[in-house]
Order: structure tokens, then sequence, then C-alpha cells
């Protein structure tokens, strides 16, 4: 068996949540409380285990600390595939993420969806998304990494489509499932396209083959890097294939807050940073600015919606084009270490709000109110008193994603930015990067307080049902809680400093930037360098438009000295545009799907009246037709003259050789003499 | 006359005779009398040769073992004969066709 704790406990993290999954769907209904006990209990295990790793990997202090394993999957002579786990720091942080959202999203799950109609169905599917997702992390080659990528897709499809009887949520998982897969198929061409050049899917004989810059350079590998890039734009959901993500929103709250927070978006950004050393300079500057304008696009979006999840969702669009940005400009350490701190506090900032809706729904609930809608910001307000602990925890998330000192995406975000700017700084025909990130990073502060404004403060505004709301049971605070802590910078800068200007600690120590393997690219340290020069510059523009961010959200939600309504009436077009996404579905629907419905229509005329009508169903007389001669050729010649002749000369012979059979003993002795007399005759010739 | 060929002729004749009997007779005991008349031509035929081609006492003893058969089998014959008649009233052969039907 496998000795190596480093081996075998990633390997446990990577099939408990599988083996859970096999043993809730088909036992579930059999089991007590419908098994979501085997759920919750293999899902904290692997979080323990995944602590473990942590610990060793804390203890070990060593940037370079790597274990593989792999064993041979296919193996026809030239073509081999060699499936296998990689296990260095950033799998161990990242599979620390996912499991840790994962068992939150699976506490949280047991309040949020008691009751539900397929209660082990989903337990069973969060299991299985687990199982995708830390398969994607492990993975040291491109094909089992596609295969788990694949499975990710099909397991949000599941959850996302888990009230199927609602058209919207049925509607929303075919979305997610389809955009995705314009993206996978742009993933597989990269993938093929490196096999092809490198006759590997490991990744290391990818990165060794690429450095020296034979097998595979230039354009061919930009196009093969682009072709990656497109899997992790469908995945985490970068423009312009974003459209999938807010409509996802129609899963139940905890799917919404794993797969925007651990797992299915995140895997995207995973990749790209896994994946690293492959990208080209071209490559990387299509990266940066699909970045940067899906970061500003969704921010764009998120100042003027009013559903409180849909907001979190374009927020989580606009932080992920920030993470991409980082890894288009070189910095993809802090693309993980935002996507690190990212997943904790908008982890919990879907919780909060799904305790938010959940009390919303009894609230409503008891006043026989069903026409409110319980996600709408507009019916909420002054929760401050009723939710403390959901309001405190919020808070300090969103202070967080809005990048206030001393709170975790402050560091991050900072990294970011700086990366951004000394990018622009060095090449200043890109100078719209920066300034896209950090206008993102002011509209992100915006409204993030706009959503904790008009939520928890102010006056109700429905006050009937305000008297109703009160905090959540226990299995939604205690994730709440704890994922509220995990957005102070603490946990980030342990143990070397306390300085909550400066993102040094363990995670800069332990996740070092590899060097890129496209020769003539920057090195890692140069970028570094550059960045260094940027900090200060960038910390402060950061901070500046931050608080610009949030002093404009609280004069106008909880001073309302500027109106938001005469603003929103003063840009008529800017607000319209804002509030309907930029009409992104009405386009792809009136420019993409629209035709593609018109060319499956008129193919299927083709098909049904041209081709069918004529080619088909004229095979289909001429083979009539045809049968029709044979068949009269066989009755009448066949069967009547051949057959039947046979038996009727048979008949006829008969009849005249029964003259012969008298039936008088005497005519037969007479024949015996003459036949004897013949033979006699004979012989005497 | 006394030359093997005599009596092979005498023999035939019989033989011939019997032979004409059994195929024209319509009464089962002219056909049955034929029969006996074949049997007797081949006791001369044994006889003759046992006596002119040195067979010792052989063609004698078959000679009386046909007789012997031709006695049972004339007891046999008769018996259906008379069956036949106190049945049908007849010994035509040709209105004993009962099987034919």
């Amino acid at each position: 068996m496998i000795e190596n704790p480093m081996i075998l406990f990633p390997l446990l993290i990577l099939f408990l949540p599988l083996l859970s999954f096999i043993i809730v769907i088909f036992f579930g209904n059999k089991l007590p409380r419908q098994g979501d006990w085997v759920a919750v209990g293999s899902i904290v295990t692997t979080f323990l285990l995944a602590c473990y790793l942590f610990l060793q990997m804390f203890l070990n202090y060593d940037p370079d600390f790597s274990h593989g394993a792999s064993f041979s999957w296919i193996n026809l002579g030239e073509f081999k595939i060699n499936l296998g786990i990689l296990v260095d720091n950033l799998t161990i942080v990242m599979l620390l993420i996912v499991t840790l959202v994962s068992s939150c999203t699976h506490i949280f799950s047991l309040a949020y969806m008691k009751g539900d109609i397929r209660y082990n169905r989903y337990f069973a599917y969060l299991g299985l998304f687990t199982f995708s997702m830390n398969g994607i992390v492990l993975a040291d080659n491109l094909i089992s990494m596609y295969m788990s990528w694949e499975l990710v897709g099909v397991s949000s499809y599941l959850l996302i489509g888990h009230w199927f009887e609602k058209d919207s949520a049925a509607n929303a998982s075919k979305k997610a499932f389809l955009t995705n897969r314009v993206g996978d198929i742009g993933f597989f061409i990269g993938i093929m396209l490196l096999y092809s050049a490198v006759g590997a899917f490991a990744f290391n004989p990818i990165f060794e083959s690429i450095a020296g810059g034979q097998a595979i350079a230039g354009t061919t590998l930009t196009i093969a890097g682009l072709g990656i890039f497109m899997g992790a734009v469908g995945k985490s959901s970068q423009f312009p294939l974003h459209i999938w993500l807010p409509d996802a929103m129609e899963g139940p709250t905890p799917v919404s807050a794993l797969m925007h927070a651990a797992t299915m978006v995140a895997a995207g950004v995973y990749m790209c940073v896994r994946l690293f050393p492959i990208f080209t300079p071209s490559a990387l500057i299509v990266i940066a600015y699909i970045g940067a304008i899906t970061a500003i696009l969704a921010a764009l979006i998120a100042v003027s919606q009013n559903d409180i999840k849909k907001v979190l969702a374009y927020s989580t669009v606009s932080q992920l084009g920030f993470m991409i940005l980082a890894v288009g400009t070189g910095v993809y350490t802090a693309a993980f270490f935002h996507l690190l701190t990212h997943a904790m506090f908008k982890a919990n900032l879907f919780y909060c709000s799904g305790s938010v809706i959940h009390s919303m729904h009894h609230a409503l609930h008891k006043a026989h109110d069903h026409d409110t809608d319980p996600q709408d910001m507009r019916n909420m307000g002054g929760f401050k008193d009723k939710m403390p602990i959901t309001y405190f925890s919020m808070l300090v998330s969103t202070l967080a994603i809005a990048g206030v000192p001393l709170f975790s995406g402050f560091l991050s975000k900072d990294a970011i930015l700086a990366g951004t700017l000394s990018f622009a700084q060095h090449h200043p025909e890109h100078f719209l990067l920066p300034f896209f990130g950090f206008l993102a990073a002011a509209l992100t502060a915006f409204y993030m307080f706009r959503l904790i404004f008009m939520t928890f403060h102010g006056n109700p505004n429905i006050k009937s049902i305000v008297k109703n709301i009160h905090e959540s049971p226990k299995e939604m605070t205690s994730p709440i809680v704890l994922l509220g802590s995990l957005s102070f910078f603490i946990f980030y800068t342990l143990p070397h400093n306390f300085n909550p200007m400066k993102d040094k600690g363990w995670f800069t120590d332990l996740i070092v930037p590899r060097n890129s393997a496209v020769p003539g690219s920057l090195t890692s340290n140069e970028i570094a360098e550059y960045a260094h020069h940027a900090h200060y510059l960038a910390m402060g523009l950061s901070l500046i438009v931050a608080s610009i961010g949030i002093l404009l959200a609280y004069l106008m939600y909880q001073k309302k000295v500027i109106s938001a309504k005469n603003i929103s009436e003063k840009f008529g077009f800017f607000y319209d545009w804002s509030l309907n996404k930029f009409y992104f579905d009405e386009n792809y629907n009136r420019y993409l799907y629209q035709p593609f419905l018109r060319l499956a229509h008129t193919i299927s005329w083709l098909d049904w009246e041209f081709y069918d009508k004529y080619f088909i169903n004229g095979f289909g007389k001429l083979t009539k037709l045809l049968s029709t001669v044979s068949g009269k050729f066989d009755y009448s010649g066949i069967d009547q003259g051949f057959v039947d002749g046979f038996g009727r000369a048979s008949n006829t012979v008969g009849k005249l050789l029964r003259n012969v059979q008298t039936g008088r003993l005497q005519n037969y002795l007479l024949f015996v003499v003459a036949g004897i007399l013949v033979i006699i005759i004979a012989q005497a010739f | 006359m006394n030359s093997l060929d005599s009596y092979l002729f005498i023999s035939s004749m019989l033989f011939c005779l019997g032979l004409f009997g059994v195929i024209t007779r319509r009464n089962a005991i002219a056909v049955l009398m034929g029969v006996e008349l074949i049997l007797n031509a081949a006791n001369i035929n044994f006889v003759a040769f046992s006596k002119f081609n040195g067979m010792n006492l052989d063609g004698h003893i078959f000679a009386l073992l046909v007789i012997v058969l031709a006695a049972a089998e004339a007891a046999v014959a008769l018996a259906i004969i008379i069956n036949i008649y106190n049945n049908m009233n007849t010994v035509n052969i040709d209105d004993v066709s009962e099987l034919k039907r």
C-alpha cells in the first residue's frame, strides 16, 4: 500500500467525497436522516486531512516541496497516458480552500435545505462536485484535469438545476453547461495542440519541452495557450462567456457559495496558475485584457442590480476578472492569493445572503405574503439589530472585498494592482489595464457597501416583514462566523510579521512564482522586482479608490445626500445598460442563438421536406417497385413453374404408374415371368 | 429315353403347365393345383440331377422334403380357401379384393 501520507492523504481527500456520493445517491433514502451524515462526515474528514497536509507544509516551510505519484492508464505502444497526482504547496492550499468551503457548505445546507424534496440527492451531488474539484486540483496531467473539468461541469449542471421544476432553474443549468462547453472545446484544442507537439500530457514534460523551445514555440504555443485559457474563460466565467454565472444563482444558495468561492469558478483561475509557464507573452496580453474587461464590466453591472444574489454574482465575476488580470500581467501568485482570500470572504458573503434570504422567507411566510421577492434588496433594510451575527460577519467580509486595510482582500487585491501597475509602467501602451483595475476596485467598494446599507441599515422598507426577521439557526451561523473571521489579514501574514500593509507572510514564502517556461519571457524575479517598485503607489491608489467607493455608497444609500434616483435618471442610458447587464443575453440571443436556430430550422426543413421526401421516400418507392417485380417473378416463375411443376410432374408420373399396380397377384406373376424371360433372352445373346 | 434331357424336358413342360395354370385360372383351387405342378417339376429336376450327376441321395432327400412341404402348403392353402368360401361364398380370386378397397 501507499505509505507516504503526502500521497495517501490527498488520495483520500480525492476519493472520500466520491464514496459519499455513491453511498448517498444509491442508499440515501434507506439511511437515517437520508444519509446527510455520510456526506457531512466524509467532507469534514477530508477537511481534517487537508488541515494535516497544511500543517505539514507549514512545518516543512519549503517552497519547493513537491510529491507526485502516477500510474499507467493507457499504454498502446507509442500512445501512453499516465494518470497521477501532484502534491505541492499550491495543491495543498487549494485543497484546504476546497475542503473548508465544501465543509461549510455541507453544514450550512443541513439547515438551509431541511425538508427539501431531494434532500439526499442534493448532498450526493455536493460530494460529486467536491470530488471533481479535488480531481482538478490534484491532477498532474492535462487528461485527468480535463476529465475532472468536465465532471465539474456536470455536477454544477445537476446542482444549479436542483429545483428543476422551476423553468428558470432548468434553463440556468442548461445555460451553464452549454456555455462551459464552448470554453471546453477551446481547452480540448489546446490540450491536443500541446500533445501533438510535445507528445505528453503531464505538466512537467510539457514545461520542459516548452523551455527547450524546440517542440513548440511562437504562434502555435500562443494558440495552444489561448485554447487552454478558453477553458478558464468558460469555467471562471470571463467575458464573453460570463453570462452563465449570474443565472446560476437559480441553484440553492449554499451551492452558489461553493461554486463562487471554491469549486467551479476557482477551477479556471487555478488552472491558469498551474499552467502559467506555458503562456507566451502575447497570450498573456490577451488574458490580461480579458480579465480587465471582465472586472470592469461585471462591476458596472453590479452597481445597479437589486437582487442581493445578483450583486454577489457579478462581484464574483468582477473578482475573477481581477485574478485573470493578475495572471495576464505575470503576477500569478497574486492571482492565487486573491483566489484564496476571495474564497473565504465570497463564500461568507453568500452564506450571509443565504441567511438573510432564509429569514426573509420565514418572515414572508409568517406574514402570508407570497408576492414580495425575498431576494430583492429594496424589500430589506434595518436588519442590523435583528441579525447581528450575520450583519457583523457580512460587514467584515465586505470590508475585505472592498480592499480595506487589516482585512485579507486588501493584501491580495493590492498585490494584483501593484502587478498591473508595474506591468503598465513597463508597457505604457497597456495603460488601460491598471485603469480598469482601479476603477473596478472603486466600483467594488461602492456596490458592496450599497448592498450592506440597503440590507442592514436605514429604515425598514416593509415594516410587517422586519418584526419577523430573526437570526438563523446555529448550523448556518457557525460557518458564517468561521469564514467571517478568516477575512482578517492575520491568517495570511503569519508567521513572519504582523504588518497589515504588507502581503509578506507564509503565503508569499511558500507559494513562490515559477519562471515562465516560454523562452524570452520575464523571469519571476524581474516581475516581482517591478511589482515591488509599484507597491506603494498601488497601495495608495487602491486605498483612495476604496475610500471613494465607500464614501459614495455612504452618501447615496445611508445619508441619502446624493439621490441615487437622480443620478440614474441623469445617466439614464448607462443606467439602463448596467441594469440590463449590457444586454449581453439579448444580443447573444439576437445575433447568436436566433441565427443558429434559423439555420437549424432551415436544415431541418431541408431534411424533412427535401431529403426525406424525395431521397428517402424515392428510395422507398424504388425498392417497392423492384420488390413487386421480384415478387411476381418469385411467385409465378419460381413457385408456380418450378416448385409446383416438380410436384405436378411427380403427380402425373405417379398416376400413370399407378395403373400397373392392379392388386392382382396373377398379373404380378405374369410380370415376373416376363421379366425373367427378358433376362434369359438377354443372357442368351 | 435314359438321358437327362428327357427328364428336364418333362420337368420344364410340367413347370410351364403349372405356371400357365397359376396365371390363367380364376378358381383358387385350380391355382393351387398349378402350384403343385410347379413343385413337382422341381422334384423331377432334383431326382434327375441326383441320378445322372452322381449326387448320391441328396436330390432324393430334397424331393421328399418338397413333398412334405407341398402337403403342408396344400393343407394351409385349402384351409384359407375354405374360410374364404365360407365368408364370401366364392372361390374366384378376382372377387377376393377386400384389401384393395
